[in-house]
């Protein structure tokens, strides 16, 4: 049994990405996620794992997507504006199929907004932030002990999948201090990407729809581009080629959610009210779920860890019986349309965007006014 | 082509998109000549370039290779290098690729004193996109966006990766071909950041409006402006005004990132600090 520490949302975050692996991290500094680098680079130096701070974002990234060609699982951390500035590169791991991890913890914004202050903004760039089509993963932990072993499956899921995933926390979780208990090692599964073997092609996919990934070294002399390229990995200009690779980057997504969609109800199913929440806004809507029940509201709550891919079907299932959804978020309004997309009007927005945390009361003075019948 | 060159090559993935005439097929040439003197392990080296001409060479050649994002090679060359400190890696790059798009990446590759070979392919312009002027565009040369002349000053390459701190800097040209062979494996063997740039022609887009003749006009251009290192130690700074200088210009000796990060591996693990 581990013991019982207290930790802040950015340590365990890096903590937990060492646990699945990662051996490498290239960062820049910037508020509110520099915390996750710093521990980078006290930790990885003691276990043999490489820590850089580069030059900029767009370079740590880069190196990040180097490292991986190498072999190694590697993670790199950024806030608000330096998640803008590695969209390209994002889309070229997405493109060429390399695993990563890209950590956002969510300050205010547009721009430099308020580099200390929480939002959730960042999550439609999170899934359309970088040019063209491609599917995307994107986790959000709603706690500290969640920061660790989220992480672990966002670095999990990335090799799986051979595709950069977003980890998207949010000013909230990263810089929150709590208690937690950390799992046994052995309770937290590790995948690994699967390797070429002599005689496949680079980029010919599985029946999952995911290629084995062939790593520089191993003398496969292969071809690693963000052009669109076949499963030999060239270019190619061949429009079926074009429409196949691009179905395909959907698709070894979209058809294995089972794998990849991580979420929680509680007490879902006979609520009059849904709550669905993700990040640290979830945090308040548990708050916000207690203060109900003692009210006698029959209140439910569908906490969201993935929220890319979106998971329309279980929304739908989960919230079908409800009369209303409640969607908090810490924005002007992002992934509730999303919910609207099946559920309609039936769902509620409420939105914070003044760099304050969602306060419980928000939530519970909504469900209540529904509850008397006002809207 | 020779024989034993031929297994550096994808020969399924030739003939190569140049235009007749551009210069890049002979830095390509005279670099697997220069890893073929070398006995360089293929298995174990890398090649990487960012977007444009040049950093089409990748897919020619027949290595691990990584064609990335616009200016964004040595980037991934760091990662990998940092990652994997045993491999070979070599990065192609454009004369806007390396000094503008990644200039900045360029002058920390050459800070950390990465154990790293940056073949810049300069032909003063951006061929792919169709002739814009790029920061090794000389003043007063004409391209699409300078159509009235260059207004800018040009970088000098050697310097900036001096001051940057590169370790090895060479310059050399597709017509000083010999020389070129030698320079790069010079550049390949030396522990530390190293640096070539290969002057080469673009008959088609700088040639073509700065009306310097044929491809073979334009390499004679080359040799007749090109001064060696040692004789431009002789020569007045008037003598040198509009020339250009070749050959091995600048070696030195610092720690290499990797070893230096090694090393501190090594003392952690001895419980030190």
């Amino acid at each position: 049994m581990s013991k019982t520490v207290l930790m802040q949302g950015n340590q365990a975050c890096a903590l937990g990405a060492i646990h699945a692996g990662v051996r490498f991290f290239a960062g820049y500094p910037i508020t509110p996620s520099t915390e996750v680098a710093e521990i980078f680079a006290e930790e990885l130096p003691k276990i043999d794992g490489r820590f850089i701070q580069m030059e900029d974002e767009i370079a740590s990234m880069g190196a990040v997507l180097g490292a991986s060609l190498a072999g190694v699982k590697a993670v790199t951390a950024t806030s608000g504006p330096g998640f803008s500035l590695k969209q390209e590169l994002i889309g070229f791991g997405a493109a060429a199929e390399i695993p990563a991890v890209v950590v956002n913890v969510q300050r205010v914004g547009p721009s430099t907004g308020q580099p200390t202050s929480p939002a959730q903004g960042d999550v439609m760039q999170a899934r359309w932030g970088s040019h063209g089509d491609r599917g995307v993963i994107a986790l959000s932990p709603g706690s500290v002990l969640e920061a660790y072993t989220l992480i672990v499956d966002a670095v999990n899921l990335s090799e799986r999948f051979r595709t950069p995933v977003i980890f998207l926390m949010d000013e909230v979780i990263g810089h929150m201090r709590e208690s937690v208990t950390l799992p046994n090692p052995e309770e937290l599964k590790i995948i690994n990407r699967r390797v070429l073997q002599p005689g496949e092609l680079p980029y010919r996919p599985l029946e999952d729809g995911v290629p084995p990934m062939a790593v520089f070294g191993e003398g496969f002399y292969y071809h690693v581009t963000g052009l669109i390229h076949d499963e030999t990995g060239f270019p190619s200009g061949k429009p079926e080629v074009t429409q196949k690779t691009i179905k395909r980057l959907h698709q070894k997504i979209e058809n294995n959610l089972p794998e990849i969609l991580r979420f929680q109800t509680i007490d879902c199913e006979d609520a009059d009210y849904i709550i669905i929440a993700y990040g640290g806004t979830a945090r308040s809507a548990e708050a916000a779920l207690t203060l109900l029940k003692e009210k006698g509201q029959k209140v439910g709550l569908l906490r969201l860890m993935t929220i890319w891919p979106f998971p329309y079907q279980l929304v739908s299932e989960v919230c079908q019986k409800a009369k209303k959804v409640i969607f908090p978020e810490m924005n002007y309004g992002q992934l509730v349309g999303e919910a609207k997309k099946v559920l309609g009007d039936k769902v509620i927005p409420v939105n914070k965007y003044d760099g304050e945390m969602m306060p419980p009361e928000a939530i519970v003075e909504i469900i209540e006014k529904l509850g008397k019948g006002e809207e | 082509m020779r024989k034993e060159l031929q297994k550096y090559f994808r020969v399924n993935r030739l003939p190569h998109i140049w235009c007749p005439g551009c210069g890049h097929g002979i830095v390509m040439g005279a670099l697997v000549r220069a890893l073929e003197k070398l006995q360089i392990d293929q298995k174990d080296t890398a090649i990487i370039s960012g977007i444009g001409c040049s950093s089409r060479a990748s897919g020619y050649l027949n290595f691990d290779t990584l064609h990335t994002a616009h200016g964004r090679a040595l980037t991934f060359a760091t990662g990998l290098k940092v990652a994997k400190p045993s491999t070979n890696v070599i990065v192609l790059s454009g004369d806007g690729d390396a000094t503008a798009i990644g200039g900045n990446h360029f002058i920390h590759a050459a800070r950390r004193n990465l154990d790293i070979t940056l073949i810049i392919f300069n032909n003063n312009i951006y061929g792919m996109t169709g002739g814009q002027y790029s920061p090794l565009t000389p003043t007063d040369g004409k391209a699409t966006t300078s159509p009235y002349g260059n207004l800018e000053r040009p970088f000098d390459t050697v310097e900036l990766a001096k001051g940057a701190g590169a370790t090895y800097i060479a310059r050399g040209t597709v017509y000083h071909v010999l020389q070129l062979i030698e320079l790069l494996s010079k550049a390949i063997q030396h522990k530390g950041f190293s640096v070539v740039e290969v002057v080469t022609q673009c008959p088609t887009s700088y040639g073509r409006r700065n009306k310097m003749g044929s491809p073979s006009n334009m390499m004679l251009w080359q040799k007749e402006h090109a001064v060696n290192v040692k004789a431009a130690a002789k020569m007045t700074p008037e003598e040198l005004e509009g020339k250009f200088i070749i050959g091995e210009i600048y070696k030195t000796q610092a720690p290499e990132y990797t070893e230096q990060y090694a090393k501190l591996v090594q003392r952690l693990k001895e419980g030190g600090h």
